[in-house]
C-alpha cells in the first residue's frame, strides 16, 4: 500500500529543505513553490481520506510500522484513527491558506523565502505528530517542532518578538522536558523490546504502581496543558499573539496548540485511564476556570490578537472539560471542537492579520465605522466572530453543545458554569465588531482603506464555507470521531470497572 | 618477590603504538626539517596519516576481536570492545583537532614562539621570520595516545601513568596561544596547577587503595572490596579520592574551576580538542574504575555521584547565564555536560556502558564544532588584517544574517547541546537518563531535566543574538568572518555528524551496544 502518511510528512520537509537550496535567481517564485508543495500536500491527502474506512474509524489506517531506533524501542510508526484524520486535515487546509495570506508581507525575497520554509517544515512536524503512533516519535517531533516556531516568532512580527519567541520555547521545553521523564520510564514500565515505544503495545500493558501512573500522568498532563494553554501556564499564548505575525499565530493556535488537546485524549488517556480518572476533578476545576478566567480576560483586551489568543484560552477549557468528563458525546465534541476552534480561531487570526496590513495596528480604540469603508471585509469579520461565540448555523456550536450536553450528566455544575462563557463570547465578539466597524470614522484612518482582495477572500471564504457547512451537517465529521472517541471513554471506564 | 618478565601482547597495542610512534617521529621532524612551512606540512600529514592509521587498525581489531577481547600485559591493559569504541571516539576528535591546529585564519591560532616575552621584540623577529610553533602536533599527538591508554588500562598505577602522559602536553598546549597571550599562559599555570593537584590527589587515593586491598589492579580491587567487610574506611577514602582525581579531568563541580580559565585562555583549537577528547577519555576511565573496581562500593560512592552530579548541572547552568565571553559559556556548558553525565552513572546499569560513549561522541562532535566556529569569528586588528577572536557574546549579533551557514551550524551545535530531538544530542541524553532511570535515579533525572530547560536558556540567547539581533551600525568594519577551508570542513563535517547521529542514530548505537561490555581480567 503506498505510503500516504510518510509521505505527507516527508513532502513539506522536503519542499522546506528545496527552498532554502533554492538559487537566489528563482527566489521570485518562492511563493508559487510554497504553495505548490501545500497543493499537492492537500490532494494526496484528500486522495488518502476518501480511502479511509469509516466504518473503522476508531482502529488505526494507513499504518506503517519500519523500525528506526530499536536498541531503544523507537519505531517510525504512523497511522490515523477519526481524530487523527481530522487533525491532519486541519494542517492540510490552514498552511496553504496561511502561506496565501503572507503573500504579500515581506519584501526582502531572501526574508520570504525563510519564512515559507518554516512554515513548510512545521507543517512536516504538524502532520507527524497528529499520525505518529510511537510515544518516542510523538516526543520527538513535538520538541522538534519547537524550532521552527521558534523562528517562526523571533524571525517575524514586532517589536518584542525575540522575548515572545524566548518565552514561548521557555514554557514548551519546560513541559517537554518533563514528560521526557515519562516517556523515559515508559520505557521501562512498558513490555521492552525493539518496539517498546509503540502505542498499541503500551497500552493496558503498563506495570505501574498508583502513585507512578499519577506521576507520570502529571508529566504529560503538564506538557500538553502548556500547549493548550490552560491556565494558569496560558501566560505565553497573549505574548506570542500579539508579538507574532497573524499567519503564525492563526496556525499556532489553530492546529500546533491542539496537539495538547490531541496528546491529552490519545496518551494521557489511552495510556493512564486510571490516573485520568483520579485527576478529572483538578482538571476540570482548571478547565472551567481557564473559560470563564479566558473569556473575562478577552472583554479586558484592546488589542485584538490578544483578544482572540483569551478567546482561545476559553475554548480550550470547553474542550478540556469535554475531554475529561468521559462521556462518548463530550469527547466527541471535544473533538469536534478541536476541528471547529481551527477553522473559527484560524479565520479570526487571518483576518485581524489583513487588518494590520492595511493599519498597522491592532489596537481596536484605533478603529471604528469600517462597515462603511470595507463592507465585505466586516460581514466576513461578523460571521467568523459569531462562529467564534457559538451562533447556531456555525459549526462551534455545534461543537459546543455537544461537550456541554455530554458532560451535563456527570459535571453538571461545570457546565452550568462553562455556559456562562457563551454571553462572555457574545460580549468580547460583539464589542469589537461595534467599536471596529459601527460608529465614526476616527480621522486618521484613510478612506481609501482597501476592502478584500481577491486573495484575501480566497483565504477567508473557505473557512467561512467550512464552518456553515459543518453547522449544518455536522454528520460528515462526527461520522469520523464517534468511533474513537467511545473507545476513549470505553477504555477509561472499564478501567475504573476494574479498579 | 622474584621479578617475571611480562609477556606483552603487543598486536593488541598496535593502534597506541601506532599514534605514540609518530609523536615521536614528529619531534625527530622538528630537529630535521628547516623550513617552518614544510614542517607544518609534514608534521600535518604525519599526524593526520598517523591517526587514520590507528583508527584503521582499532576497526580492523573491533572486526577480529575473539571474544570479549584482549588482556595485555601481565593484566595491566585490557582492549576489549569498550576500549576500542572510546578509542575511535578519541581518534576521530583527534583527527578533527589537527585539522583545526592547522587552520591558518588569522595567522594560526598557536603562537610563533612560546619561548618569546608577549609584546617583545624576539616576539616580533621570531613573527616577521615566519616560524611557528609546530611541536603542537606531536604533542597533540602524546595527548591522543595518552588518552587511548587512558580507556583501556586495568591498573591503578598504570592509570597514573596514562593520566600524566595526556596531561603533559595539554599544559603544555594551553600556554601557546598566539593572541592574548598573557592569558593563555596564566590559564597554562592554573590548568597545571590545578592538574598536578588532581594528580596527587589520584594517587594518594591509589596509595589508600592499596593499602586497603594489597593491590592496584581493578579486578583486584572489585574482589578484594566484596570482601572486606562493612565498607573499611580507608578502602573508600582511596576510593573517593581514585574518583575525585578523575571528576577533576572530567570537570565536574567542585573540582570544575580550572575549566573557564583553561577554556578561555587556551588557543581555540585546542580548547576545541581538550573540551572533547579530555572529558571523553576521563569518563571511559571512570567507567572502567567504577563498573570493575569500586562496583561493590556503589552504595557508598552514590552520594558522590549524586551530589556532584546536581552540583555540576546547577553550578554550570546557572553561571553560564551570566557569561559575557563565548568560551567561558561554553566552559560552564561543560561543567554542566560533566554532571549529565555523571547521572548516566546513578545504579552502574549496564546501559551506561553504551550510552555513555554515545554521549560524549554526541557532545564531542558539538565541542569541536562549536569552538571551530568561535575560531572563525574575528575581530579587525587595527592595522586592517584579522585580529584575536570575538569572543564577547554582543560581538556575535547579526551573525545569521552574514554569515547563515556558520550561524546555522552554530545553533544546530547549541540545540544539540540543549538535547533537542533531532540532534545527536539529545539521544545522548536519552541514553543517559534512561541509564539511570533503570538504576532507579528518578530524582536525579527530574533535576537534570530541569536544569536542561534552564541551559536550554543560554544556548537559546545566543542564538536569539545571532538570529534575531540586528549588528549594529559599522559591525562588518569591527568582525570580520574568517573562511578557512579547513576549518570550514571540520565545522561542516561535525554539522552532518550530528544532524545523522540525531536522526538515524540506530547504526552507531548498535555498535556501541556491542561494546558495552566490560572484560574482566583475572589478572
Amino acid at each position: 500500500m503506498f505510503p500516504f502518511l510518510t509521505v505527507l510528512v516527508a513532502l513539506p520537509a522536503i519542499g522546506a529543505a528545496l527552498l532554502w537550496a533554492l538559487p537566489s535567481s528563482a527566489l521570485t517564485r518562492v511563493r508559487e513553490i510554497a504553495l505548490g508543495i501545500t497543493v499537492v500536500e492537500a490532494v494526496l491527502f484528500v486522495i488518502m481520506a476518501l480511502q479511509f474506512d469509516k466504518g473503522d474509524a476508531g482502529a488505526f489506517q494507513f499504518s506503517e510500522t519500519y523500525a528506526w531506533i530499536p536498541q531503544i524501542g523507537a519505531s517510525w510508526a504512523l497511522g490515523v484513527n477519526g481524530i487523527g484524520l481530522l487533525m491532519v486535515a486541519l494542517s492540510v487546509i490552514l498552511v496553504p491558506l496561511a502561506i496565501l495570506a503572507a503573500w504579500r508581507e515581506d519584501k526582502i525575497p531572501a526574508r520570504r523565502r525563510h519564512y515559507l520554509a518554516l512554515i513548510l517544515l512545521s507543517q512536516a512536524f504538524m502532520v507527524g505528530i497528529f499520525a505518529a503512533r510511537d510515544v518516542f516519535l510523538f516526543y520527538v517531533l513535538f520538541e522538534a517542532m519547537l524550532i521552527p516556531m521558534y523562528f517562526l516568532i523571533g524571525s517575524f512580527g514586532g517589536a518584542q518578538r525575540r522575548y515572545a519567541a524566548v518565552k514561548f520555547l521557555l514554557y514548551s521545553l519546560v513541559g517537554g522536558l518533563i514528560m521526557l521523564v515519562a516517556v523515559v520510564a515508559l520505557y521501562f514500565a512498558g513490555p521492552g523490546g525493539e518496539q517498546a515505544f509503540l502505542t498499541d503495545n503500551l497500552t493496558g500493558t503498563l506495570d505501574l504502581t498508583t502513585a507512578q501512573e499519577r506521576l507520570m500522568f502529571v508529566a504529560f498532563f503538564l506538557a500538553f496543558a502548556i500547549k493548550a494553554p490552560m491556565v494558569p501556564v496560558h501566560t505565553w499564548l497573549p505574548t506570542v499573539a500579539e508579538e507574532a505575525r497573524a499567519g503564525t499565530t492563526a496556525l499556532l493556535v489553530a492546529v500546533l496548540d491542539k496537539i495538547g488537546t490531541f496528546g491529552m485524549i490519545t496518551l494521557c488517556l489511552a495510556l493512564f485511564p486510571e490516573a485520568a480518572q483520579w485527576a478529572a476533578p483538578a482538571i476540570i476545576v482548571l478547565a472551567v476556570i481557564s473559560v470563564i478566567y479566558g473569556a473575562l480576560l478577552a472583554i479586558g483586551q484592546k488589542d485584538m490578537l490578544r483578544l482572540v489568543a483569551f478567546t482561545s484560552v476559553s475554548h480550550f477549557g470547553i474542550m478540556v472539560l469535554g475531554i475529561f468528563a468521559f462521556q462518548a458525546t463530550s469527547v466527541e465534541g471535544a473533538a469536534l471542537y478541536m476541528f471547529n476552534h481551527g477553522l473559527s480561531t484560524g479565520a479570526l487570526f487571518l483576518l485581524v492579520g489583513f487588518l494590520i496590513s492595511r493599519t498597522g495596528t491592532a489596537d481596536v480604540d484605533a478603529y471604528g465605522g469600517l462597515q462603511r469603508i470595507v463592507p465585505v471585509f466586516a460581514g466576513t469579520f461578523l460571521v467568523v466572530g459569531l462562529s467564534a461565540l457559538s451562533l447556531p448555523g456555525l459549526s462551534p456550536f455545534v461543537s459546543e453543545i455537544m461537550v456541554l450536553v455530554g458532560a451535563y450528566p456527570v459535571a453538571s455544575v461545570a457546565v452550568i458554569i462553562s455556559a456562562v462563557s457563551v454571553v462572555l463570547a457574545a460580549l468580547y465578539i460583539l464589542l469589537t465588531y461595534k467599536k471596529v466597524f459601527t460608529g465614526g470614522v476616527p480621522a486618521e484612518t484613510p478612506a481609501t482603506t482597501r476592502d478584500l482582495s481577491l486573495r484575501e477572500k480566497l483565504v477567508a471564504w473557505p473557512l467561512v464555507g467550512l464552518m456553515l457547512l459543518l453547522g449544518f451537517v455536522p454528520g460528515i465529521a462526527i461520522d469520523y470521531l464517534r468511533e474513537p472517541s467511545a473507545d476513549v471513554v470505553a477504555h477509561v471506564t472499564l478501567e475504573e470497572a476494574d479498579a | 618477590m622474584n621479578f617475571v618478565t611480562p609477556t606483552i601482547d603487543w598486536a593488541a597495542l598496535t593502534p597506541i603504538i601506532i599514534v605514540l610512534g609518530a609523536a615521536a617521529v614528529g619531534i625527530l621532524i622538528e630537529a630535521f626539517v628547516k623550513s617552518p612551512a614544510t614542517r607544518r606540512t609534514v608534521q600535518l600529514g604525519l599526524a593526520v596519516v598517523a591517526l587514520a592509521a590507528a583508527l584503521g587498525v582499532v576497526i580492523a581489531q573491533w572486526a577480529t576481536l575473539e571474544g570479549a577481547g584482549t588482556v595485555a600485559m601481565a593484566g595491566m591493559l585490557t582492549v576489549d570492545r569498550q576500549a576500542l569504541a572510546w578509542m575511535s571516539i578519541l581518534l576521530v576528535f583527534g583527527i578533527l583537532a589537527m585539522l583545526l591546529f592547522a587552520s591558518r585564519d588569522g595567522g594560526g591560532a598557536f603562537t610563533e614562539l612560546g619561548a618569546s616575552t608577549p609584546g617583545s621584540l624576539e616576539e616580533k623577529l621570531a613573527r616577521r621570520a615566519g616560524l611557528a610553533v609546530t611541536e603542537v602536533y606531536p604533542l597533540a599527538l602524546f595527548a591522543v595516545g595518552g588518552m587511548m591508554l587512558f580507556t583501556c588500562v586495568t591498573d591503578l598505577v598504570f592509570l597514573f601513568v596514562a593520566l600524566e602522559v595526556f596531561s603533559l602536553p595539554l599544559y603544555i598546549m594551553v600556554a601557546l596561544s598566539r593572541r592574548r597571550r598573557f592569558l593563555s599562559h596564566e590559564a597554562a599555570l592554573k590548568y597545571f596547577l590545578l592538574g598536578a593537584f588532581s594528580s596527587a590527589i589520584f594517587i594518594f587515593g591509589v596509595a589508600l587503595v592499596y593499602g586497603a586491598t594489597t593491590v592496584t589492579n581493578l579486578d583486584m580491587i572489585g574482589r578484594g572490596a566484596t570482601m572486606i567487610a562493612d565498607a573499611d574506611p580507608i578502602l573508600l577514602a582511596g576510593a573517593v579520592m581514585v574518583v575525585v582525581g578523575l571528576m577533576f579531568k572530567i570537570g565536574a563541580v567542585p573540582f570544575h574551576s580550572w575549566v573557564p580559565d583553561a577554556y578561555q585562555g587556551a588557543p581555540t583549537p585546542l580548547t576545541a580538542f581538550m573540551g572533547a577528547a579530555t572529558k571523553a577519555a576521563a569518563t571511559a576511565a571512570l567507567v572502567r574504575v567504577m563498573f570493575v573496581a569500586f562496583a561493590p562500593l556503589e552504595w557508598e560512592l552514590s552520594w558522590l555521584i549524586w551530589a556532584v552530579a546536581i552540583a555540576s548541572m546547577v553550578l554550570g547552568t546557572v553561571v553560564a547565564l551570566v557569561q559575557t565571553d563565548i568560551k567561558r559559556m561554553l566552559a560552564y556548558s561543560a561543567v554542566a555536560h560533566a554532571g549529565f553525565i555523571l547521572v548516566a552513572f546513578a545504579g552502574l546499569e549496564g546501559e551506561a556502558l553504551t550510552a555513555l560513549p554515545f554521549y560524549l561522541l554526541a557532545y564531542g562532535l558539538g565541542t569541536i564544532g562549536a569552538f571551530a566556529v568561535v575560531s572563525q569569528v574575528r575581530e579587525r586588528a587595527e592595522d586592517g588584517g584579522v585580529g584575536a577572536e570575538a569572543v564577547r557574546l554582543g560581538q556575535w549579533a547579526g551573525l545569521g544574517k552574514r554569515s547563515p551557514l556558520l550561524a546555522g551550524s552554530m545553533a544546530l551545535f547549541l540545540l544539540s547541546f540543549a538535547g533537542i530531538p533531532l540532534t545527536a544530542g539529545f539521544i545522548g541524553k536519552f541514553e543517559a537518563f534512561s541509564a539511570a532511570v533503570a538504576g532507579g535515579a528518578w530524582v536525579l533525572v527530574l533535576i537534570a531535566v530541569l536544569a536542561s530547560a534552564v541551559a536550554a536558556f543560554f544556548y537559546v540567547r545566543l542564538i536569539v543574538l545571532m538570529f534575531f539581533t540586528d549588528a549594529p551600525e559599522g559591525a562588518e568594519e569591527v568582525i570580520a568572518i574568517e573562511d578557512s577551508a579547513l576549518t570550514r570542513t571540520v565545522i561542516y563535517v561535525t554539522a552532518v555528524a550530528i544532524l545523522i547521529l540525531g536522526i538515524l542514530p540506530a547504526g552507531v548505537l548498535d555498535l556501541f551496544a556491542d561494546a558495552s561490555v566490560l572484560l574482566v581480567n583475572a589478572g
